[in-house]
């Protein structure tokens, strides 16, 4: 289907067309309006595909894009790709739906706009890729966008901290994560997501499978800002809050849960997998939700909550692996429910949050502040915000009638089954399991009475307020109530997305169960009076308990030092790296160019002569060479001449035309040895050099003999011969180094390879064409970089603009 | 002291065209004689450098009122849009294709994508290297 290849492409040419058309499309109407069809449209598309995915169908199509390196651009759509395609598309719709009248046309919504848009591609390319080099690549276009979005108001010092910060830690794990995509492919032979899976049995035996899997999870950690990694997630909070309800909450920080889900068929029968995968999700859980609390702004108070609500998924999926350790039985169904309870949830949880999200935008929109401590009894004043408010905190701390509190029961349900598992030595530590979501659960409850009430019962304090608040254009509420009824909705009816969409998505995640519709329970809100019950109703009972005396134990979280967390730790890392990295560097660099040349000279006589001499490939023979004839010897001649006087010139001029000699009569030589392609090239090459020599000499001082010890002088002569034997040996031993493969073959038949006589040109155009593509675009960079670098430097006097 | 740059000026202006039409031929003769992209685009490079030597910027610039910056980001544009190109038809990254066609009068002439790829070459190259001129000879 490469339809689908082209709702991946469809994002970033709309992101190309608005930098060019913003201008002209600004004067008729906000830009959002021409941004909305975007998702909407990709969204219906997919929507269309929905019935034939739950028919177990998937969709595939494979372009080739460097097929000698197995790399491909390989689009597939399966249960699991829909539902995150339709997250994307989905809440992107919403989002900028809402952006419309949350960013006034003052902002530079081009580049707000072209940004989001680059994030919708790309993560539609992370969903939708088979080919793990195209993943990758998507995978760090999300990071690099999320960076410009979170920046997004860069006068801010603290949206380009926070910025930095999520970039550090994201890419940081991307990285990680292409190490260990490139140890898959060296056991499996294949990047194709559905090959691994294909060629498991052989795959999983290889050495690298374990480190492959523990660099893969670094990359899913750290971008769904699992613990220890989550302290990027509320320094991004300084992104548009629009922003914030999309990247941060909905599909971004998901991407790592895809990532779980999508690699689960791979290494869910591992041990390590579970305990990483559960184990981490379950702390970052109890951390993420025990943290929401203390909090006093309502984004930071989300943020924790966000996080805390990823690693319950992410925790879902690790106890849901243990069903790839049993196959296919009946007693495993018990197992493969947390993934189900998972898919559920991570679903639930984007329609909650992303309704939460929007109204602490709408708050800070229509208040003027985020700050819980002067906000309160918003209620009469906002109240369609109030009820939104309601719904998605009610939702978020599992109560009914709402979708967060299925998947919550179920969440309990996982818990409290995993206590049997005999498999990974679970028995001895498996009570910890349901306590430790119990605990969080309690917190999680705790934290969304503290969002409604803080802000919007209690006393209002108008004193405390910069505006006065009122409750928002409808506009602002419509992308929030949708996504509020769709809480509602899911809760009356919850199977209809069991069976289209959940259930699919696990004959993604379970590819080798033979049939996949018992693996889809039956979702109803009552279950009978059992454990999951009990549980909630201490949830609520607790909760309350706490809640009430929160100004008790809340000094609690004082006895935590500053100088402890996570935070100071990333900060000392980071400034000890630079102070490391900045001495280590002061060293070598030393701004002397001669130190320079000495370095670049040493390596290359040590690599390359070291290279010949230790391969016995240092051979001369006289045998191959064509007889030397007496115009080539005054040629030889003129340039030895020209090169001797170069060291004893006394002026720079001199010594630039002497230069001259030695480029022009190379030129000569490529011309006996009928090369004219050189001969050309080499001859414009030393015009232009010689024109630019002669601007920068304008700059420069009058040469002055050199003040040197003897013995840097003689240290000098010997690296110089040195280079020079080296080069000349080299060059006289490769005519008998035939130890690759003669590639004569190619130029011989060049006409038919590549439609060209001429051999030069077929090897710039065709046969090395991605060095010439590459060297172009460094080319760009090298002459934008002069550019920059004298045109741009801040003037003298002037200030370091940087703030 | 003012340079008389008379002669120097009146050989510009003849040389310059002769050098534009090198170039050029240059760019075209490359696929299946001495010539191509690169060494085309840095003659006509070499051209425009020679006018800015024996003229003015301001008279250049009036004459080629081009960004070279945006020359040489164009030229990238192509000739990396060219090797994506291949993958709308189906086909790895980079394939070139060509064709003969007959046209009349100049008879059987090839038609290459190679050409496009090329002429983004030689944008870059005579973009980059009068940006790094200008600017160094400019900033005073």
């Amino acid at each position: 289907m490469a339809i689908l290849f082209l709702a991946i492409l469809f994002p970033f040419i709309c992101a190309a067309l608005v930098s060019l058309l913003h201008k002209r499309l600004r004067r008729i109407a906000h830009l959002g309006w021409f941004i909305l069809p975007i998702p909407l449209i990709i969204f219906l598309f997919l929507i269309q595909y929905i019935p034939q995915i739950a028919e177990g169908k998937t969709l595939i199509h494979t372009y080739k894009w460097i097929p000698s390196f197995h790399i491909n651009f390989t689009t597939y759509l399966d249960g699991l790709s829909m539902i995150f395609g339709l997250l994307i598309t989905g809440v992107g719709s919403l989002v900028i739906l809402y952006s419309i009248f949350y960013l006034s046309t003052k902002e530079s919504l081009h580049h707000f706009y072209c940004y989001l848009l680059l994030f919708m591609g790309a993560m539609l390319g992370v969903v939708f890729s088979d080919n793990l080099m195209v993943l990758y690549t998507f995978w760090e276009l999300t990071s690099v966008s999320s960076f410009l979005l979170i920046a997004f108001w860069h006068h801010r010092k603290a949206s380009r901290a926070g910025a930095k910060k999520a970039m550090m830690i994201t890419v940081f794990g991307g990285l990680s994560m292409l190490a260990g995509f490139l140890m898959l492919y060296v056991a499996a032979d294949t990047f194709s997501i559905r090959g691994i899976v294909a060629t498991l049995d052989i795959v999983s035996q290889h050495a690298l499978f374990i480190p492959a899997l523990i660099c893969i999870l670094l990359g899913a950690f750290t971008k769904s800002a699992q613990f220890p990694f989550h302290i990027w997630l509320p320094d991004a909070m300084e992104a548009p809050t629009p922003v914030s309800a999309y990247l941060h909450s909905a599909t971004m920080v998901k991407a790592g849960i895809y990532l779980v889900a999508r690699f689960s068929p791979i290494f869910g029968g591992e041990a390590i997998w579970f305990w990483l995968v559960s184990g981490i999700g379950l702390i970052t859980l109890f951390w993420g939700s025990f943290n929401a609390v203390r909090q006093i702004d309502l984004k930071a108070l989300l943020a924790y909550s966000t996080i805390s609500q990823l690693g319950l998924i992410m925790s879902l999926f690790g106890l849901g692996s243990v069903g790839h350790y049993y196959g296919y039985a009946d007693s495993t169904l018990l197992y493969t429910q947390a993934s189900f309870a998972a898919l559920f949830h991570l679903i639930n949880h984007s329609t909650f949050k992303g309704a939460l999200f929007m109204m602490v935008g709408i708050v800070d929109h229509e208040a003027g502040t985020r700050d819980i401590r002067r906000l309160g009894g918003l209620m009469a004043l906002m109240p369609i915000t109030f009820t939104i408010a309601v719904i998605g905190s009610f939702s978020m701390a599992g109560l009914p009638p709402f979708n967060g509190f299925l998947s919550k029961e179920m969440f309990f349900a996982a818990v409290l089954a995993i206590r049997d598992v005999e498999a990974f030595s679970i028995a001895d530590i498996g009570l910890l399991f349901p306590m430790v979501a119990w605990v969080a659960s309690i917190f999680t409850f705790v934290y969304s009475m503290i969002l409604i009430s803080r802000t919007f019962l209690g006393r209002f304090q108008p004193e405390r307020l910069d505006k006065k608040p009122h409750e928002a254009p409808f506009g602002m509420l419509i992308s929030p109530i949708i996504l509020c009824v769709l809480v509602v909705g899911i809760f009356l009816f919850p199977n209809l997305i069991g069976h289209y969409l959940l259930q699919p998505a696990m004959a993604s995640i379970y590819p080798s169960f033979p049939s996949i519709s018992e693996l889809t329970p039956h979702i109803s809100a009552w279950h009978g009076f059992n454990m999951e019950l009990v549980m909630t109703i201490g949830v609520v009972i607790i909760g309350t308990v706490l809640y009430k005396t929160l100004k008790s134990w809340q000094p609690l979280y004082r006895l935590f030092s500053q100088r402890y967390t996570f935070n100071a730790y990333y900060n000392q890392a980071l400034s000890f790296a630079e102070s490391g990295s900045t001495k280590l560097t002061n060293r070598y660099m030393t701004g002397n160019l001669t130190h320079y040349f000495i370095y670049i000279y040493v390596f290359f006589i040590a690599l390359i002569a070291g290279y010949f001499i230790w391969s016995d490939a240092m051979v001369l023979r006289v045998t191959r060479d064509a007889a030397v004839e007496s115009h080539e010897l005054i040629l030889v001649f003129v340039m030895m001449f020209a090169a001797l006087w170069i060291v004893f010139a006394k002026g720079r001029v001199t010594a630039m035309l002497l230069n001259g000699v030695l480029g022009y009569s190379i030129a000569f030589f490529f011309v006996i040895f009928r090369a004219p392609d050189l001969a050309l090239t080499q001859l414009v090459v030393e015009s232009v050099t010689t024109a630019l020599f002669l601007l920068c000499f304008k700059y420069l001082p009058d040469l002055m003999p050199e003040q040197k010890q003897r013995k840097a002088r003689w240290s000098h002569v010997t690296i110089s011969i040195l280079v020079g034997a080296t080069v000349t040996l080299v060059g006289l031993a490769v005519v008998h180094y035939e130890r690759f493969e003669s590639i004569a073959t190619y130029f011989n038949d060049a006409y038919e390879l590549a439609g060209g006589s001429n051999i030069v040109n077929t090897i710039l155009g065709d046969f090395r064409a991605f060095d010439t593509m590459l060297e172009v675009v460094v080319l760009l960079i090298a002459g934008l970089g002069v550019y920059t670098l004298t045109k741009l430097k801040p003037r003298k006097g002037e200030a370091d603009n940087e703030n | 002291m003012k340079i008389n740059d008379v002669i120097l000026r009146t050989v510009v202006k003849a040389v310059v065209f002769i050098i534009l039409t090198l170039g050029v031929y240059l760019f075209f003769a490359g696929h299946h004689a001495p010539g191509g992209g690169f060494i085309g685009g840095l003659v006509l490079a070499s051209a425009i450098v020679l006018l800015y030597l024996a003229y003015d910027i301001e008279t250049v610039h009036n004459g080629m009122p081009f960004d070279f910056k945006k020359v040489a980001a164009f030229g990238v544009l192509l000739a990396t849009g060219t090797a994506a190109g291949s993958l709308f038809f189906d086909k790895p990254f980079l394939t070139q294709a060509y064709t003969y066609v007959e046209v009349p009068i100049f008879g059987e002439k090839g038609l290459s994508t190679v050409t496009l790829f090329e002429a983004g070459v030689a944008l870059t190259v005579v973009g980059v290297v009068v940006t790094i001129i200008l600017s160094i000879s400019e900033d005073e």
